[in-house]
C-alpha cells in the first residue's frame, strides 16, 4: 500500500476545473492533483500517492524526528555500548534498565 | 450498507484459507518475452535453441565468436522496437548502431560492418526516417563502422510503431582476447563504466502514459573505444556485458549463472544518478533493472582491477567508473546485495518487464 | 530525494537499533500491516539487524495480492472486450486470474494499458470518446481517495464512455479479523503510513485497548520502520497498549478531511472477500448507488460471475504469520513470482516474492538451489 512519495510544488494552476500542480521529486517533475490539498503553497511539500498529493508534509516534525534519532545514540553514549549490552541479554544477563527509560 | 453484515467478526480458520491455482505455460507471446529476463531466457532455451540446434548458439553470448578462414570473428545481430522513435540523448538510429556494435564489443571485437533493415510502417513520415537514417548514419561514422548492405520491408498501417530496425554485425576479435562468463573465478573485480539506469529513464520519461519531466539523457554510445583501452591494459579480461534489457541485474545474474560463481555486490557503491533513483521511487522500480545502452560492466582478474579502472577513467565512456563488487565462491550461480545498512539482499532475475507500481 | 534519503542515514539507523538492542528483553512478534513495509524491510536487510528475539511478521497490505480471483476474473473478461480500453496500475497485470492475467489478454488482443494515475485514464477516455474506458480501482485507503476523486470527476464532466471496477480494502477490519483469529501470534502493530495520511488514527485506540496490543503509525523508510519497531517494542516491555505516531511528517490525528469526505461520497462500506484469507465483514468498498452508471461490473453485466478460490496454497497461513515464506513446501519450487501459486507471491511486495527475490540467501542450501531460475 501505497508507494508515496514526499514531493514539493513548483507551481499550481487551474486545470478543466481541477487545482493542478507542477511537484518535483528531486529533479523529476511530474503534475499531481491537489484537489486534496487545496491550501497546499508552491514551495511546500506533500506526500504523493498515483498523481494525487493525500497530505501535508510536516517539515518541522521531519526535523524534529530526526533531531530525536541523533539524540537517542548520545544517551547510548552516556551508557555504554548497547552492542554490548545486548551481547551481554543474550548471554542470559539482565538489560540495562537506565538506557531504557532515558 | 445493505451489503455489510453485523455478524462478529469471524475468528480466521487457517485451515479454511485458500487460494488459487497457479498460472503455467502461457499459450501465447507476452511482452515479458521480450524483457531480457526469465521468460525470454525460457523462449530461446525451450524454441529457438532446440529448433536451430549449432554448437555456436549454445555458448549463447551477447555476440557469437566464430573461426572463419583462419580469422576469429565476432558476429551479431540485435533488433530495435522502442517507442517513442525519438527520446531525450538519442533514437532509435543510434541505438541500431550502438546496440549491435556493442555487442560485438562484449567480445572484445571493434565493430567492422553492419547489415541494416527496415521494417517500415504505412504512413510513417518519410521526414521521419530521413531522421532516423542520419542518426543511424551519424552513429556508426563515430562507431567507425560501415553500413554494408540493407533491406526494407513496409508493413500495413497499424501493424508497426512506425519504424523497427534490425542490424547485424561482424568484426575482428584480437589474438588472445577470450571474453566468456565461464572464465570468471572467486576474487575477480566487478567494475561498472558509470551511472546505471540513465537509458531506461529516459525512454520512461517520455513514453506515453507515464511523461515526466527530467534532466536526463540516454547514454547510448557506442562502447569500443572503452572496451579497446581496456584489453591494451591486459587482454586478459575474463568477461564483459553492456547491461542493457534487465538492467545490471540481468547482467550480474548471467554472469553469475554460467561462471557457477556468486556475485556480491556493495549497494552503495553502484553508481545511480539521483534523477534516476527517484524516477524509480516514484514509479517503484528498481534501478538495477533499468536498462543502460552505454554502460559495461567488466569482471577483471584482480591483480589488473587497478590499472584497468585507471585506463577506463581516462577514457570519455568511462570517466565515472567504479568498482562494485566481487565475484566470490559463496551462494554460487546467485548476486547478492549489501546494503546501506548493512544488510544483505538477494539481487535476482528479473521475470519479465519492468512495470510501475502503487504498492 | 529530500525527505527520503535523511531516514535511510546508516549511522542514524545504527543508533535506532542500538536502542531497539538495548530495550528488548523477550521475544516479540510485530505484525507491519502494509507491504511497502515488508518490501523495504527486506529490501534493505532490515530484519537482518533487528535483534532475535524481534520477529516482525508480514502483514496482508499488498492490495494486489488480496485482491479477490472474482474481481480479477470480471477484469480479464471485461478487458477482453473489442469496445474496451482497460487502464490498471502495472502491479495488478500480473496477478492471475483463472487461468489467465492482463498480460495475456493483451496477448489475445485485448486493448490493456497501463497508467501511473488514474486520472490518466479519465484522460484516456475523453480522447477516446467512441471507446469504452475501465479503470480497475484497487488498494487500500491511500488509493481509494484518488480513484473515489476520479469517478466523481467523470460524473463531473460527464464523461460517459468511461467506469470503474472497484475492489477497495480497508485495514481495520483486517486488524480485526487477525486479532481475533485464535491462532494470531502478532502482539504489536506497524500501522501503514500512508494509510494513516489518509484516514487518521482515529480508528485505532479501540482496536488497540480491546485486544490490548500497541498500534504505531509507522512511515516506510528504514529509519521510520526502525522507529515503529522501537517504539512498539518499548510498550511491549512496559507492558503498554496505546496508540502511537511515529510518522508525524506524514500523518495527523485527522486525517486528511477532504479526501475522507469525497471517499464517504463515491464509496459505501461492504464486505470484501481477501484472496488467500476469505470474506471480512465490512473490510471493502464499493460504489455507492449514485455512481452505479460508472460501475463496470454493472456496466458490462459482469456481476454474475462468480469464481470459487482452489484450496492448494497456503498463503492464508504466510498473511497470518503463522508460517514463514520458504517455509512452505511449494516456496521457489512450484510457487514462483513467475507462476505464483498463491496471493502473497503475485505481487512484488507480497511476503512470499519479497522472500524470493531479496531473502533466499537466507534459506536452507536445497531450498535455494530450487528457487534459482535456470538460464
Amino acid at each position: 500500500m501505497c508507494l508515496a512519495v514526499p514531493g514539493r510544488v513548483l507551481d499550481i494552476e487551474e486545470r478543466d476545473g481541477t487545482r493542478m500542480a507542477t511537484v518535483d521529486f528531486g529533479g523529476v517533475v511530474k503534475e499531481v492533483c491537489l484537489e486534496y490539498l487545496p491550501d497546499l503553497q508552491v514551495g511546500e511539500y506533500a506526500i504523493v500517492h498515483v498523481g494525487f498529493a493525500l497530505q501535508r508534509l510536516d517539515e518541522e516534525s521531519a526535523r524534529q524526528t530526526l533531531e530525536l534519532f541523533a539524540e537517542l545514540g548520545l544517551l547510548q553514549e552516556e551508557f555504554g555500548d548497547p552492542w554490548e549490552t545486548a551481547a551481554a541479554e543474550a548471554a542470559g544477563s539482565e538489560p540495562v534498565e537506565e538506557v531504557r527509560n532515558k | 450498507m445493505s451489503d455489510t453484515t453485523d455478524l462478529p467478526v469471524p475468528a480466521l480458520d487457517v485451515e479454511a484459507w485458500t487460494c488459487p491455482a497457479p498460472l503455467r505455460d502461457r499459450p501465447r507471446v507476452v511482452m515479458g518475452h521480450g524483457g531480457g529476463g526469465v521468460l525470454s531466457a525460457e523462449l530461446v532455451q525451450q524454441i529457438f535453441a532446440p529448433a536451430f540446434g549449432g554448437e555456436v548458439l549454445a555458448q549463447m553470448g551477447d555476440a557469437a565468436v566464430l573461426s572463419l578462414g583462419g580469422a576469429r570473428l565476432a558476429f551479431s545481430t540485435d533488433s530495435y522496437v522502442v517507442r517513442p522513435l525519438f527520446f531525450p540523448g538519442g533514437s532509435i538510429g543510434d541505438l541500431a548502431v550502438n546496440g549491435t556494435v556493442n555487442d560485438l564489443a562484449m567480445s572484445g571485437a571493434r565493430a567492422a560492418y553492419l547489415s541494416c533493415g527496415f521494417i517500415l510502417e504505412e504512413g510513417v513520415e518519410l521526414d521521419v526516417v530521413t531522421r532516423v537514417s542520419e542518426a543511424l548514419g551519424a552513429a556508426a561514422r563515430t562507431a567507425c563502422v560501415e553500413v554494408a548492405t540493407g533491406d526494407t520491408k513496409v508493413v500495413e498501417a497499424g501493424h508497426g510503431d512506425g519504424i523497427y530496425i534490425n542490424t547485424a554485425g561482424i568484426g575482428l576479435v584480437p589474438a588472445g582476447v577470450d571474453l566468456r562468463p565461464q572464465r570468471v573465478v572467486p576474487g575477480d573485480v566487478v567494475i561498472v563504466s558509470g551511472a546505471i539506469g540513465v537509458h531506461g529513464v529516459a525512454v520512461m520519461s517520455v513514453r506515453e502514459g507515464l511523461e515526466f519531466g527530467v534532466e536526463i539523457k540516454s547514454d547510448c554510445a557506442a562502447l569500443g573505444g572503452l572496451v579497446d583501452v581496456m584489453l591494451a591494459v591486459t587482454p586478459d579480461l575474463h568477461v564483459l556485458r553492456d547491461p542493457t534489457r534487465g538492467g545490471l541485474a540481468a547482467s550480474l545474474n548471467e554472469i553469475a549463472q554460467a561462471s557457477g560463481t556468486g556475485v556480491v555486490i556493495q549497494e552503495r557503491d553502484v553508481p545511480v544518478p539521483p534523477a534516476v533513483a527517484n524516477a524509480c521511487a516514484i514509479l517503484g522500480l528498481d534501478p538495477m533493472y533499468i536498462a543502460n545502452e552505454g554502460k559495461l560492466v567488466a569482471f577483471v582478474p584482480r591483480e589488473h582491477a587497478d590499472a584497468v579502472l585507471g585506463a577506463m577513467r581516462a577514457h570519455p565512456l568511462g570517466a565515472d567508473s567504479v568498482i562494485i563488487g566481487e565475484a566470490v565462491e559463496d551462494h554460487p550461480g546467485m548476486v547478492v546485495a549489501r546494503t546501506g545498512l548493512g544488510g544483505t539482499r538477494v539481487v535476482d532475475l528479473p521475470i519479465g518487464e519492468q512495470l510501475p507500481r502503487i504498492c | 530525494m529530500k525527505y527520503i534519503d535523511e531516514f535511510q542515514d546508516p549511522e542514524l539507523a545504527r543508533r535506532l537499533l542500538d536502542d531497539i538492542h538495548a530495550t528488548v528483553t523477550r521475544p516479540w512478534a510485530l505484525m507491519e500491516v502494509c507491504g511497502g513495509q515488508t518490501h523495504s524491510i527486506i529490501r534493505h536487510g532490515i530484519d537482518q539487524l533487528l535483534p532475535h528475539k524481534v520477529e516482525l511478521i508480514h502483514g496482508p497490505g499488498c492490495p494486489v495480492c488480496v485482491t479477490p480471483l472474482e474481481v480479477i476474473d470480471k477484469a480479464l473478461e471485461i478487458a477482453s472486450r473489442p469496445e474496451v480500453i482497460f487502464c490498471s496500475f502495472g502491479d495488478m497485470l500480473r496477478v492471475p486470474g483463472t487461468g489467465r492475467d492482463l498480460f495475456q489478454v493483451r496477448g489475445e488482443g485485448g486493448d490493456v494499458r497501463v497508467v501511473y494515475s488514474p486520472l490518466d485514464a479519465l484522460r484516456i477516455a475523453q480522447q477516446n470518446p467512441d471507446r469504452e474506458v475501465v479503470f480497475f480501482g484497487i488498494g487500500f485507503e491511500t488509493t481509494a481517495p484518488p480513484n473515489a476523486m476520479t469517478v466523481h470527476q467523470a460524473r463531473k464532466l460527464g464523461i460517459p464512455n468511461f467506469s470503474m471496477l472497484v475492489s477497495h480494502v480497508r485495514v481495520p477490519p483486517a486488524i480485526e479479523a487477525i486479532m481475533s483469529s485464535p491462532s494470531c501470534r502478532v502482539q504489536g502493530f506497524l500501522a501503514a503510513g500512508h494509510v494513516c495520511s489518509v484516514m487518521g488514527m482515529g480508528e485505532y485506540p479501540e482496536l488497540a485497548e480491546r485486544f490490548r496490543v500497541p498500534i504505531v503509525v509507522t512511515g516506510f523508510e528504514p529509519l521510520d520502520i526502525l522507529e515503529g519497531v522501537r517504539r512498539t517494542v518499548r510498550q511491549l516491555e512496559r507492558g503498554e497498549h496505546t496508540v502511537e505516531n511515529a510518522y508525524a511528517r506524514a500523518v495527523c490525528a485527522e486525517g486528511n478531511p477532504a479526501a475522507r469526505a469525497m471517499l464517504e461520497d463515491v464509496f459505501e462500506v461492504t464486505d470484501r472477500a481477501w484472496r488467500g484469507i476469505g470474506v471480512i465483514p465490512q473490510s471493502g468498498w464499493r460504489l455507492a448507488p449514485k455512481y452505479r452508471a460508472y460501475d463496470a461490473e454493472h456496466r458490462f453485466s459482469v456481476e454474475g460471475i462468480r469464481t470459487q478460490e482452489p484450496a492448494e496454497c497456503r498463503s492464508g497461513e504466510v498473511l497470518q504469520g503463522l508460517l514463514k515464506p520458504h517455509e512452505c513446501e511449494a516456496f521457489g519450487t512450484l510457487c514462483t513470482p513467475r507462476t505464483p501459486l498463491g496471493a502473497t507471491m503475485v505481487s512484488s511486495e507480497g511476503a512470499c516474492a519479497a522472500y524470493y527475490l531479496y531473502r533466499r540467501l537466507d534459506m536452507p542450501a536445497t531450498k535455494a538451489q530450487e528457487a534459482t531460475p535456470v538460464v
